[in-house]
């Protein structure tokens, strides 16, 4: 039976959404604002909100006093690699399971999500012990193999969900059509799971891009990415709201437009599966 | 040419035998129809021959060559699915065109047998649409096209109409006929209803439980079913049985009649009862008939102009010469 719905409800159900999007958003926006204010306006008691002398001069200070490309190079190689290694181990991971499940798959599943459950700085003391010995502090390499296995259970849950979607009928009807494994998956698996892996995709370059625990703890300067660029701002020798939220607004400025002209897709993607 | 025959093939799930040993042999140019209940693993038996199952034990041969162990694309047959299981990324032309495009069939050969399929299934408007754009009907024929144009040894459908409308069902059944007669094709049709199995099949294979009940043309299964199982699966409406006193005047455990097989009258008869409902086809009248003391229910098939309701008394009389008779394991008494 459908609910009836008054104009009245309606306008209220409107306000409400739009006052939790504005909880959630406001951080980011104050983050934003402070970001042009000057130093004393940042601190100021009671705070100014949008009525200030906008100024640049944040920005100036932070490009001049570190190589903000730099920290961008490294958080594109290490959140696109990361998720491209995810992706090409996962695709082949998620058809056996999807496809060919064995008894324990359902198992296995929850025993690789499991692990996401796990405080990540109770594995640190060990990673960090292999990373010395094996030379891989600070570098690219090392994060993008972090952050893979890291984010590894999502792809393959997130590509399990896509696949188990995919009727099993039209696969065979490849195989009865004279098509090879891998034909199969090339000309009509990865065709018809093209979106999802899509979504996929953009989901983990962003959890990669946001990655914070471990990006800190294994580098230092030569891999550091975005992340360690905002830390850098938030100093010791002094509070520097303004140049802080200079630093945030443009480490997150290229993930946060990303995700404005992908929304879209992550939204259809994030769903899938959920309803029909 | 497209010969199957399997030797002793069973198929278990774990621990489970869904279908025992059995042997069986479809001849070239053969419309065969596997029958029978749902669960009864005709669709298993279709996918051990396809090759999507692998069998447990036992050989399938097609034409002569031993296929056990062969893929389902090598096996050079094609298949038409419940679901139809089109492509969805794909228009119609690209999905008719995939099995040569796996082929590698070169040059203007694909052309050629795409037009000539589309033109025989009505399709020609539509070659450029994807599968999403199309009815029900249209979908299918995409199917049956995509399994012509790569000319299989066998076809093998896997209850194809079911997914259609009571009216579409009774015109694609005619054009799958059309199809067989016209290609001359070893097809292999699995469906749970026994009007399809009656209308199309030159063989028929009625399965219970994944065991062969018979095997034979629709006209030997309905005049001489091996056991009670197919006497009361083939033939609509179903047999009556009857069993005890009046059987045993027959020498039977059990006695089946069919309801076209059974006289009616208002005044006399062998037997008698009340009708419960009719049921008015135009054509024939089905009566439901309660109190005969014989069995819970008699059906009865009449003429469209004979006219009792609800509560009338009836009698009835069976036609001695068609009765069949059954022993105590439901066997069939010669």
């Amino acid at each position: 039976m459908a609910r009836a719905i008054t104009p009245q409800r309606k306008a209220l159900n409107t306000a409400l959404a739009w006052g939790v999007g504005l909880l959630i958003f406001f951080p980011i926006l104050w983050t934003i604002l402070t970001s042009f204010q000057t130093e004393a306006q940042a601190i100021s008691d009671p705070p100014v909100f949008l009525f200030f002398d906008w100024t640049l001069e944040n920005y100036a200070v932070v490009q001049e006093r570190s190589d903000y490309g730099r920290f961008l190079w490294n958080s594109i190689i290490i959140a696109g690699g990361s998720t491209i290694l995810g992706i090409i181990i996962a695709v082949p991971a998620a058809w056996s399971m999807a496809f060919v499940p064995s008894k324990r798959t359902k198992d296995i599943l929850l025993w690789m999500l499991s692990t996401k459950m796990l405080p990540a700085v109770g594995v640190l003391y060990p990673i960090y012990l292999i990373f010395i010995r094996m030379g891989l502090l600070d570098t690219k390499i090392g994060l993008v193999i972090v952050l893979m296995l890291i984010n590894l259970p999502i792809i393959v849950w997130m590509l399990y969900t896509y696949f188990k979607e995919i009727p099993g009928e039209i696969l065979e009807a490849a195989r009865m059509d004279g098509a090879t494994l891998k034909e199969e998956v090339l000309y009509v698996l990865t065709p018809m799971a093209i979106p999802g892996i899509a979504s996929t995709l953009l989901l983990n370059v962003i959890l990669a891009w946001n990655e914070a625990f471990w990006t800190l703890n294994l580098t230092a300067a030569k891999a550091a990415p975005l992340t360690a660029f905002i830390a850098s701002y938030s100093s010791p020798e002094g509070l520097f709201y303004a140049k802080l939220s200079a630093a945030s607004t443009m480490a997150i400025g290229p993930i946060l437009i990303l995700g404005w002209f992908s929304q879209k897709q992550l939204v259809s993607g994030l769903t899938f599966g959920a309803v029909k | 040419m497209g010969r199957i025959t399997l030797d002793q093939v069973s198929k278990r799930f774990g621990d489970v035998e869904v279908i025992p040993p059995l042997d069986l042999t479809i001849e070239d140019g053969e419309f065969t129809v596997f029958v029978g209940p749902s669960g009864c693993g005709k669709t298993t038996l279709l996918r051990l021959i396809a090759g999507l199952e692998d069998v447990s034990a036992g050989q399938i041969r097609i034409d002569k060559q031993d296929a056990t162990m062969v893929p389902p694309s090598k096996r050079g047959l094609a298949m038409v699915f419940q679901s139809y299981a089109l492509y969805p990324h794909m228009s119609v032309r690209k999905n008719i065109a995939f099995p040569m495009r796996m082929a590698k069939i070169p040059a203007d050969e694909p052309t050629r047998r795409i037009d000539a399929a589309a033109k025989a299934l009505n399709l020609t408007d539509y070659l450029d649409r994807r599968p999403g754009q199309l009815s029900g009907g249209q979908r299918q024929r995409v199917a049956i096209g995509r399994a012509i144009v790569r000319e299989p040894s066998a076809f093998l459908f896997d209850e194809p109409l079911s997914n259609l409308d009571a009216a579409l069902r009774v015109g694609m059944r005619l054009e799958i006929s059309e199809l067989h007669e016209r290609l001359e094709t070893t097809m292999i049709y699995v469906t749970h209803d026994q009007v399809e199995a009656m209308t199309m099949a030159d063989k028929i294979v009625v399965l219970h439980a994944g065991v062969i009940e018979q095997v034979g043309s629709p006209l030997e299964l309905y005049h001489t079913p091996r056991n009670k199982f197919v006497a009361g699966f083939i033939g609509s409406p179903k047999m009556n049985f009857i069993e005890g006193e009046e059987a045993a005047k027959f020498d039977a455990h059990t006695i089946g009649i069919r309801p076209e097989h059974i006289e009616v009258s208002g005044e006399e008869g062998a037997w008698s009862g009340v009708v419960s409902v009719s049921e008015h086809l135009g054509s024939d009248t089905f009566f439901h008939v309660h109190n005969t003391g014989l069995a819970e229910t008699i059906t009865v098939r009449a003429g469209g102009e004979v006219g009792f309701r609800h509560g009338d008394l009836i009698f009835l009389t069976p036609r001695s010469d068609v009765i069949h008779r059954f022993d105590a394991q439901g066997l069939r008494i010669a």
